[in-house]
């Protein structure tokens, strides 16, 4: 049987993997699947909660993150987009008109 | 529960690889072997393949993609709604009319922008 | 539970109801209009629902507490108080937008739509008594914004500056629900009022995972607020987006953010306010002092002003550590007057750039004063007014944050925000004194007054001088909204 604290362990490993990736990949999509995995890492954490206390708020909650992540990938892949349209590049590095 | 519960499926894990296993292996020593151009063709639902696979697509694909996943996800608020309809009585209902109406006229919105047309060149 | 209950829920969210239906009806207006300059009325369908959310909620103003939609929302007059601010910034961001968005030809339904969804979400987060909310709230702002902070698409910096919103605007999202997540774990509710009572009830307070918990939502929190070291986007997205979103954006999306962090903090979990103080002690002090030192060294209006706008976040930090009657009002106050005079100060900016990008460097605005001189002086009572120069509102703003900073015993915090207002007469004085002592360069064009600019303006300058000489009224308005959490 793995126990509540696994599952939480996990989320909280697939989480930093999520954050790193983003501090240290520099391809834009490649940025926004880290942003997605630490989304589902604290998908995962509510779902060992809920289940463990016994309660559904957790779940519902899931569906809300599932359903403004995806709202919030179909816009940043148009971003992203419309990013290449113009420079030909989604290298996060190559992008600095803007000092960061 | 523990491992015991998941013994079925190992069996039927185990019988399935076997049983793909076995019949690959039949027809493979039984069968004759006869290569011709289309048989080593990839198989592209029996449409004649046409040019590399790693080719650039039309936007278009992409589009369509987007609003599939945006419309999709919402299917995900119906289940738990059905699942508690009887208890939400008529108040429910009128909820899933509104949800329902601002989808449709999300919808509407995209239908008559043209971002449903495939051979529109506005976009 | 029946219609009728229905019903009752439905007075809760009137506001938000209003702005939905007027958004819903803008995008339909939008397909039904098929002449591209007809459709330059569709931002009066906003306007109306602006205006008629405002007397919706009005109206609200005073009543009994009244939660709604399961415990999910609330009518009380914190949440009025916040309803209003919002859609004042809003309607404002809509006018200043008209000529905007009618001389840079960019296609007017989706804009205002858009404007009318984000002010729709930070209402919802102002009434949020259940982190759910307060996510769905923040969620709706951020994705409407992410879309009008890139919506010049020949604009490189524009692109640029959305694609940055969009990934740290998701990452810290990431932050914000894994701390949300954690907090559900350790006392097991999402709803604020039940969190409260778990921890004060298990005695919870020293629990790892509520600690951690409650870094990461803070996290979350300091990259919408923009505080140090949370900070790095908000230059880049103030610069690079259209001047009308980043003025609503500067207002906007801070006083949603603080109002959030103020149900939380102040509000539901005093035990934790107390434990974070420190935090938000330091990050104030940070983010006051690298918002203004950069800031006298930007050469770009709108840069320039986006420093001012993280020094200001710091400011308003301080109330937020003073806490307590005395800090909180004060809050509440600051963020009322600066949603006045910042949105006042873009729309001098909106009014003298011109399209692609032109005459947003800080020496275009040589010689603008003596050529317009209601123009140059109407700015000059903003620039006053962000430095904190009295009579007017920013001076009593800062007056009563420190005050109360004073009263609570934070004397160093009071010092170091003192000697940062200092710093920052210099750069907001600059502008000023560019406006109406030096001369161009070259012959400038004059600028154009649109009258729903002129509109904007009026109104601002109308609050801004009133909210200093009389502030009487406004403190008494704040101090009724916090009485909730008294």
């Amino acid at each position: 049987m793995v126990d509540t604290t696994q599952y939480l362990v996990l989320g909280a490993i697939l989480f930093c993997l999520g954050v790193a990736g983003v501090f240290i990949r520099r391809n834009a999509i490649v940025i926004f699947m880290c942003i997605e995995l630490m989304l589902n890492a604290v998908n995962l954490t509510f779902i060992a909660i809920s289940r463990s206390l016994g309660s559904i708020d957790g779940q519902v909650f899931v569906f809300f993150i599932m359903t403004v992540a995806a709202a919030e990938a179909a816009v940043g892949l148009a971003i992203i987009l419309s990013l290449y349209r113009r420079r030909q590049t989604i290298n996060v590095d190559e992008v600095n008109l803007l000092k960061w | 529960m523990g491992i015991a519960g998941y013994t079925g499926i190992l069996i039927m894990v185990a019988v399935a690889a076997a049983f793909g296993g076995v019949v690959v292996l039949l027809s493979r020593l039984i069968g004759k072997r006869q290569e011709s151009r289309e048989k080593l063709m990839p198989y592209e639902c029996g449409i004649d393949p046409t040019g590399n696979a790693r080719r650039r697509f039309s936007i278009k694909f992409y589009i369509t993609a987007m609003l599939f996943i945006i419309f999709d996800i919402e299917a995900v608020f119906l289940y738990p709604w059905a699942v508690v309809y009887r208890s939400l009585k008529i108040f429910g209902f009128i909820e899933m009319v509104v949800f329902v109406g601002i989808l449709l006229i999300g919808f509407l919105y995209v239908w008559k922008k043209g971002a449903l047309e495939w051979g529109s060149k506005s976009i | 539970m029946g219609i009728e209950a229905g019903t009752v829920m439905l007075g809760i969210i009137g506001p938000e109801v209003v702005l939905v239906v007027a958004a819903l009806g803008l995008m339909v207006a939008d397909i039904i209009i098929k002449d591209e300059r007809e459709r330059q009325f569709l931002v009066w369908i906003g306007v109306a629902g602006i205006l008629g959310s405002l007397a919706v909620s009005a109206s609200l103003w005073g009543r009994e507490v009244a939660y709604g939609f399961y415990g999910m929302v609330v009518v009380d007059n914190f949440s009025t108080f916040f309803t209003l601010l919002f859609l004042v910034a809003g309607g404002l961001t809509l006018l200043m937008s008209h000529r905007y968005v009618q001389e840079r030809k960019l296609s007017p339904g989706e804009y205002y739509t858009l404007t009318l969804f984000a002010t729709c979400g930070m209402v919802l987060m102002g009434k949020s008594t259940d982190l759910i909310m307060i996510f769905l709230g923040l969620e709706v702002l951020s994705v409407s914004l992410y879309v009008l902070v890139g919506y010049v698409r020949g604009s490189d910096k524009g692109v640029e500056a959305s694609l940055k919103y969009f990934l740290l605007g998701a990452f810290s999202s990431g932050f914000l629900l894994y701390g949300i997540a954690l907090l559900y774990g350790a006392t097991g509710s999402t709803r604020l009022a039940e969190i409260g009572a778990a921890i004060a009830q298990k005695g919870l307070l020293g629990e790892p995972m509520l600690l951690a918990g409650m870094g990461l939502l803070l996290t979350g929190f300091g990259f919408k607020i923009a505080m140090v070291p949370f900070h790095m986007w908000a230059p880049d997205v103030y610069e690079g987006a259209p001047s009308p979103i980043t003025g609503f954006m500067s207002v906007g999306v801070k006083a949603a953010a603080f109002a959030a962090l103020l149900r939380v903090f102040a509000g539901s979990l005093p035990g934790l306010g107390i434990q974070w103080k420190e935090v938000l002690w330091l990050g104030s002090i940070l983010t006051m002092t690298l918002g203004n030192v950069t800031a006298l060294m930007q050469t770009n209006i709108k840069r320039m002003l986006a420093y001012s706008s993280i020094a200001h976040a710091g400011y308003i930090l301080i109330g937020v550590v003073a806490g307590g009657e005395t800090g909180t009002t004060a809050v509440l106050y600051y963020l009322l007057v600066y949603t006045l005079m910042n949105l006042g100060a873009f729309a001098v900016v909106v009014a003298i750039e011109q399209k692609d990008e032109k005459r947003l460097e800080l020496l275009d605005y040589a010689g603008m004063g003596t050529r317009h001189p209601a123009l140059g002086a109407a700015m000059a009572v903003f620039m006053f007014s962000l430095a904190g120069i009295p009579p007017l509102s920013g001076f009593m703003g800062k007056f009563y944050i420190f005050s109360a900073a004073v009263k609570e015993g934070y004397l160093g915090l009071t010092i170091i925000g003192v000697l940062n207002s200092l710093v920052s007469v210099y750069y907001y004085l600059r502008v000023t004194v560019m406006m109406f002592m030096k001369e161009p360069e070259a012959e400038i064009t004059p600028v154009l007054f649109h009258p729903s600019l002129v509109v904007v303006l009026i109104i601002a300058l109308f609050f801004t001088l009133q909210m200093g000489l009389f502030p009487s009224t406004y403190l008494h308005i704040a101090r009724e909204s916090i009485k909730i959490f008294l």
